[in-house]
């Protein structure tokens, strides 16, 4: 089977039905695809929040740092930051990155570091059994809100347009093809990549049929045209009966964060003398 | 003649008062004393009563004097509001033009107009009048100004020159003994023991008193060959320090309590993943956002629990520069050794104050035998050694899959609730604790001072080392210094207290933190000194407290 070395022996337990599956299926076949083009698995890196998503870092056979709810997003930065060789792909929840870490993936954004983030946005926490998140509809009946959310959902689109992201996608568990296509463009853009994935929670937040009437793929046009991207991405807001669109909303060619920094290493040879030449000017 | 100096600086903030306080430290550095000097401030820009006290002895000092010898007042609150450090013989240097006073007025403007400089220089006037005035050579001045000055230096020194011209040798200095050592700040110290420890990371969120080491560490970057991050708040800092960490970089991040509170949850998850990290926390006076720019020792019980469940960690509290450098480096080493997380605790008092360092040897890091044990295949990032420490490799290694786990984990890294292994893992990360804590035994974990023989003694940490020493040297009393404090050297404090009838611990701060690690481990002490208003303590104070706890 193809991509099958990449997957480990761990226990699968995520509920039948659930749309991790199909994100976990994509990612197989997309680090297969890697390896055929050449590219040195070890150099792959799994970086994942807390939620269900996040037992990919389990499941996947590649490096993983299997982090704490809502920090996915600055420790892939900070891995980027110490080796450029690595691909960083960082698989979050949608209360990991729209809640709880909400400022690292503005920043990350802003910044434009390299990595790659997949939203798996099922817009409900599942793994805490039932309460609303950041994209939840408003209205929606949680363990916490019985009587039904009193906000409207943010939506992440526009939100990583307006914070910088240079490469905005948005898929949807139950459109396979389509989504490895996004995902493969957003591992291979040099920059910020960014895919909201529309993933059915099976047990909270049985979406299927509704995705299914609603969805529809982006019409062409010039994804480097920032202002048509941003107002695609307001035709749906997570709350309203307007149809969904998947695709690639906008890509941008622009410098990284990680190539800015990247710093010259020195010898430790330069390095005494930076030491010693400091001190003897201040004698 | 004096042979122990202490000179006051006083003005608005923003008119250069620590520059010219450094500048008077390396004009009595050059002079052959040993140098130390305390930067006082408030919280705010432009304004407000900075003042500095520049103290230079013959033997080696650590703080400053709560009386001043000469005072060099750039405004009248400075005159108004330090009456009470003056003694019969100080010397007040003011600027006549905007200060009424009694001693060497100068007219700071008539020099500036003299040479047509800008007002940003009137300090050198002051300077180089307090030069005259304790008779310190002209060409020491030159010295100090072209080494320490480069900018503006002519057009600086023409203006010292008008101010030195001013006044007379009242006070003398008589030249020390002494060969000029570097002046340093105790946050630089750490900066150059990180960098001699390997650092290629720093990341930090500005916080007083740990910025001057983001500071320093920025604008040298270039030249370490470091990268130097500043990310959005400190729960990023530290979790992007773990990322670069995991993927091979020795990194260290800083701040001070407020932005430790953000890291708690980023420490344990070092812990939890063993992925090592040094954490500069720099105290200043809490709770809360406290005395931001003030000093205090109230941290230490915080670090020592920071963090949700149970792992090891190394705690250190440097007690001056020199310390700090050697100590800086030691973290370094033993975080990536150990795969632990190491703090370097230091306060207000050390990070700023700008002290004479004696030993600039490159610290000797004991790279000694590696406590991981061989590398199987497949390679598991947590496999189960003797010493409980696991081999170490990143990201990119061929042939090896490195996952690391915030869950309890089995050996590879993947998520168990088996009780058994995890009861197994916990036991493998207590035993690493151990492992850490045999070999810190071939460190001088604790230091010894004042009069050895003595059977009353001292015990303090961190930055009252300075205050600490000069008042056991003077009253004959045994000081004892634990600069570890995680894992906490018991028996080398009881070995050093051997002989010992009555113990004082001071610290600065209300409770006895240092008080409650000496009773837990078994250790009686008699009586405690504890201050905490912010202000570090002076000799004459320390003096005072100790004559009355021992009376």
């Amino acid at each position: 089977m193809i991509g099958s070395g990449f997957v480990t022996g761990a226990q699968n337990t995520w509920c039948p039905g659930c749309g991790n599956f199909s994100i976990q299926h994509t990612l197989k076949n997309l680090f297969a695809d890697l390896e055929k083009e050449g590219a040195d698995p070890e150099k792959i890196v799994l970086v994942t929040g807390i939620g269900c998503h996040a037992k990919m870092a389990d499941y996947m056979n590649v490096n993983s740092f299997y982090a704490i709810h809502g920090r996915a997003i600055p420790v892939a930065t900070g891995i980027k930051l110490a080796n450029r060789d690595l691909t960083v792909i960082c698989c979050v929840g949608d209360g990991d990155a729209y809640a709880e870490g909400l400022d690292h993936l503005i920043f990350a954004a802003k910044r434009n570091i390299d990595i790659t983030v997949l939203v798996h946005n099922n817009r409900v926490y599942g793994l805490t059994v039932g309460q609303y998140t950041p994209t939840s509809p408003l209205g929606f009946k949680g363990k916490s809100t019985p009587g039904g959310t009193l906000e409207y959902p943010i939506n992440p689109l526009e939100l990583v347009l307006a914070s910088g992201a240079t490469y905005v996608a948005r898929g949807y568990t139950r459109k396979m093809d389509q989504l490895k296509t996004l995902i493969g463009r957003g591992v291979r853009h040099k920059g910020f990549s960014f895919i909201d994935i529309l993933q059915i929670c099976a047990t909270f937040f049985p979406a299927t049929d509704y995705y299914n009437k609603k969805t529809y793929d982006l019409p062409p046009y010039d994804t480097a045209d920032f202002m048509r991207a941003c107002s695609q991405a307001r035709e749906w807001d997570y709350n309203n009966d307007a149809p969904v669109s998947l695709g690639v909303f906008y890509e941008k060619a622009a410098p990284t964060f990680d190539e800015k920094v990247d710093a010259i290493p020195r010898s430790e040879q330069d390095r005494d003398r930076f030491i010693s030449t400091f001190l003897a000017s201040r004698q | 003649m004096v042979s122990d100096i202490s000179v006051l600086i006083g003005g608005r903030a923003g008119e250069g008062i620590n520059n010219a306080g450094m500048v008077v430290a390396h004009l009595l550095n050059n002079l052959g004393y040993h140098a130390y000097m305390y930067y006082d401030y408030p919280s705010l820009i432009r304004g407000g009563h900075n003042f500095t006290l520049v103290r230079a002895a013959d033997r080696k000092i650590g703080v400053h004097r709560a009386t001043a010898d000469y005072v060099l007042a750039l405004n009248q609150e400075t005159v108004l509001r330090h009456k009470g450090r003056f003694l019969p013989h100080t010397v007040v240097i003011y600027n006549s033009d905007t200060v009424k006073g009694e001693g060497q007025g100068i007219s700071v403007t008539g020099a500036l107009r003299s040479v047509n400089a800008p007002e940003i220089m009137g300090n050198s006037a002051i300077i180089g009048a307090f030069a005259k005035a304790a008779g310190i050579p002209w060409e020491t001045v030159v010295g100090v100004f072209t080494r320490h000055l480069p900018k503006g230096m002519q057009q600086n020194l023409a203006v010292a020159r008008n101010g030195y011209d001013q006044v007379n040798a009242v006070l003398p200095i008589s030249p020390g003994k002494g060969k000029p050592l570097p002046l340093v700040t105790g946050n630089e110290a750490v900066g150059l023991g990180l960098v001699a420890g390997g650092l290629s990371a720093y990341i930090s969120y500005p916080m007083t008193p740990s910025s001057s080491l983001l500071h320093f560490l920025a604008e040298n970057a270039g030249r370490i060959g470091l990268s130097v991050i500043h990310p959005e708040n400190e729960i990023a800092v530290l979790l992007m320090a773990l990322g670069e960490s995991y993927a091979g970089a020795r990194v260290a991040v800083g701040t001070s309590g407020g932005g430790f509170c953000l890291m708690a949850e980023g420490l344990s998850l070092a812990g939890m993943a063993e992925i090592p990290v040094v954490i500069l926390v720099s105290q200043r006076t809490g709770p809360s956002t406290g005395l931001p720019t003030y000093t205090a020792q109230s941290d230490l019980r915080f670090i020592l629990h920071a963090g949700q469940g149970e792992f090891p960690r190394l705690i250190l509290a440097p007690g001056d520069a020199g310390q700090a450098y050697a100590w800086s480096a030691v973290a370094m080493d033993i975080a990536w050794r150990f795969q632990v997380p190491a703090f370097i605790l230091s306060d207000k008092t050390l990070s700023e104050g700008f002290y004479a360092m004696e030993d600039i040897e490159k610290p000797g890091i004991q790279k000694e035998e590696s406590h991981e044990g061989e590398i199987v295949t497949p390679y598991e990032r947590y496999r189960f050694t003797e010493s409980g420490v696991s081999p170490l490799r990143f990201p990119g290694t061929k042939g090896s899959v490195v996952k690391v786990n915030s869950y309890a984990h089995d050996p590879a890294g993947i998520s168990t609730e088996e009780p058994d292994l995890v009861a197994k893992m916990t036991e493998k990360r207590l035993q690493k604790g151990r492992t850490l804590s045999e070999m810190m035994a071939r460190y001088e974990t604790v230091t010894h001072g004042g009069k050895t023989g003595s059977d009353t003694a001292v015990i303090c940490w961190g930055s009252v080392l300075g205050v600490c020493s000069e008042v056991c040297d003077e009253l004959g009393i045994r000081l004892v210094q634990p600069v570890v404090l995680a894992p906490f050297p018991a028996d080398r404090i009881r070995k050093a207290l051997e002989g010992v009838r009555r113990l004082v611990a001071v610290e600065e701060n209300a409770t006895g933190q240092l008080g409650s690690l000496l009773r837990e481990s078994g250790i009686p002490f008699d009586r405690q000194v504890l201050h905490w208003d912010g202000r570090p303590l002076t000799p004459d104070l320390l003096s005072a407290h100790l004559q009355e706890a021992l009376r």
